[in-house]
């Protein structure tokens, strides 16, 4: 693998950038491999790396029905953080904040890492007192939370209405500063790429329709490209994971729906940090290009389609000219959906099954890609042991029926 | 915007006016005090989640405020019939095995 510096990319330069070497391999599907990974996106790619990094399991395959890191990976709005109110989420999603923060030097690719800060807005008397029970909750979890007043809010974004005359007042909010942005792109890429380095087969356009199980073990998967081998096979399918665990003959506590977002035409830098609202419901930030990044609700209905609908979008849209009356005029330039995978608690899946070496990583809802890193680490941590991570111990998918569940509704709150 | 025929109503009305409810015809389990914890945990919160025709509850909040159930396609988001409360879809997955 050539290693990206500054030097490459100035010697590049000479060559007009014509002979950059291909991120990834593009290889034929071997009979069998130690680990199978289905499902290339961001999660998916990060088990594969910290398999072969941590692990040393190089003989790995990751199945793609698409292309890498064209789902949800491709479709969110990229915020990351971790002030997440139970000990066992706060953990899981820290642990992950940490990986973020040495992310592009481990990967040596810019992964656009930046540690802006996010604001979650309280507008009522309620969302404060739930703003301090949750901040105290991260403090106590060595979590950098802090409680703002509106005074405070106001000077870090001067352009949000803090005026006590609005129908949803701001208050307050909680802050992270060592949250912020990542460029998602950027996360896929630099995990395959790495991955691909270490020996792991990428294969894009295989789709998995079938699992073969033999006396309660996996055997191995049925694709479009023929039978793969592997007596250990981990599935990262995001929306659709109900959809492949049918496959393996399970049911899975998870509901797909569609989630939209949208960017508006690029504006020159005015917001330098996110900021979430669970109370009027909705979120924004501003890309490095320029474009606003607006987010906010699932639709209500179960979908695969990954599109969303209008209704949604104007409440999104009411929501951002609540906290923005500056950006009432401000034009849309894109909108899409992706499909996520939400669980009864609004926490994720990191468990075994019934089937001997099958494992689900899924059920990351609304908020999975702050926990790209952390996924990847502690599944392959999972997968190559056999037995769950102690951060993912909890995340059993077993909780659902001891009814031990961590109700993160609240810290979720807005869809992100 | 989907436009749903609410079977009470008579009607067709807009999709605001309706909220999506999950999964139809789950039975709550007959004997609640001598079922176990599988039993409860797969009927609180296990789900079909199909990627295809799927049979769900809705509500239409801001009308009649009435149960109802509604076949639709999950990917297409067509909706093939709506039908009252203790009545049984007339369009399954079984006759309509044809992708989306």
């Amino acid at each position: 693998m050539q290693r990206y510096s500054g030097f490459g990319l100035a010697r590049h330069a000479l060559s007009h950038h014509e002979n950059w070497q291909r991120m990834w391999r593009n290889p034929t599907p071997k009979k069998a491999y130690d680990a199978i990974i289905v499902g290339g996106g961001g999660h998916g790619l990060a088990t594969a790396y910290y398999l072969a990094k941590e692990h040393g399991i190089t003989n790995v395959a990751v199945l793609e029905k698409g292309w890498l890191g064209g789902g949800n990976t491709a479709r969110n709005t990229t915020i990351v953080r971790s002030n997440y109110l139970w000990d066992e989420a706060a953990a899981l999603y820290e642990h992950s904040l940490k990986l973020w923060e040495g992310l592009s030097q481990d990967l040596n690719c810019n992964v656009m890492f930046s540690q802006r800060g996010v604001l979650n807005l309280g507008h009522t008397l309620q969302d404060m007192r739930d703003i301090q029970r949750r901040v105290h909750a991260n403090r106590l979890n060595g979590i950098d939370s802090q409680v703002l007043d509106a005074q405070q809010v106001k000077e870090i974004v001067p352009i949000l209405d803090c005026s006590s005359d609005r129908r949803y007042p701001v208050m307050g909010a909680s802050w992270q500063p060592r949250a912020g942005v990542a460029r998602h792109d950027a996360v896929a890429w630099g995990f395959a790429r790495a991955a691909d380095a270490m020996g792991v087969d990428l294969l894009q356009q295989t789709e998995v329709n079938g699992m073969r199980i033999e006396d309660g073990q996996i055997v191995g998967v049925e694709t479009n490209r023929g039978f793969i081998g592997a007596k250990t096979v981990g599935c990262v399918t995001a929306g659709n994971s109900s959809v492949v665990a049918k496959q393996a003959g399970l049911l899975l506590p998870l509901e797909s729906h569609p989630l939209q977002a949208l960017v508006s035409e690029p504006l020159k830098p005015i917001l330098d940090t996110v900021v979430m609202s669970n109370h009027v419901h909705g979120y924004i930030s501003q890309s490095d290009k320029g474009d606003l990044v607006i987010g906010a609700g699932i639709d209500g209905y179960n979908g695969y389609g990954q599109r969303g609908s209008y209704p949604t979008i104007e409440h999104t849209l009411q929501a951002i000219v609540e906290m923005f009356p500056i950006f009432s005029r401000v034009r849309m330039n894109r909108q899409w959906g992706g499909i996520v995978d939400t669980c009864p608690d609004a926490c994720p899946i990191l468990s075994e099954t019934d089937v001997k070496g099958l494992f689900f990583n899924c059920g990351w809802g609304t908020g999975g890609f702050k926990a790209t890193p952390g996924s990847g680490h502690v599944f392959a941590w999972t997968l190559a042991k056999g037995h769950a991570h102690p951060l993912a111990k909890p995340f059993s998918i077993n909780r659902f029926v001891t009814g031990q569940l961590i109700d993160e509704h609240g810290a979720a709150g807005v869809a992100h | 915007m989907f436009l749903i025929y609410c079977p009470y109503c008579g009607e067709e009305r807009e999709e605001s006016e309706f909220h999506a409810k999950g999964q139809a015809h789950l039975a709550r389990p007959a004997d609640p005090d001598n079922s176990s914890d599988e039993e409860w945990g797969h009927y609180l919160f296990f789900r079909e989640n199909p990627r295809g025709i799927h049979h769900e509850l809705w509500v239409h909040a801001a009308g009649c405020r009435k149960f109802f159930n509604v076949t639709r396609h999950t990917v297409s988001y067509e909706i093939l019939e709506t039908y009252p409360i203790g009545e049984q879809p007339r369009v399954t997955a079984n006759q309509m095995e044809k992708p989306a």
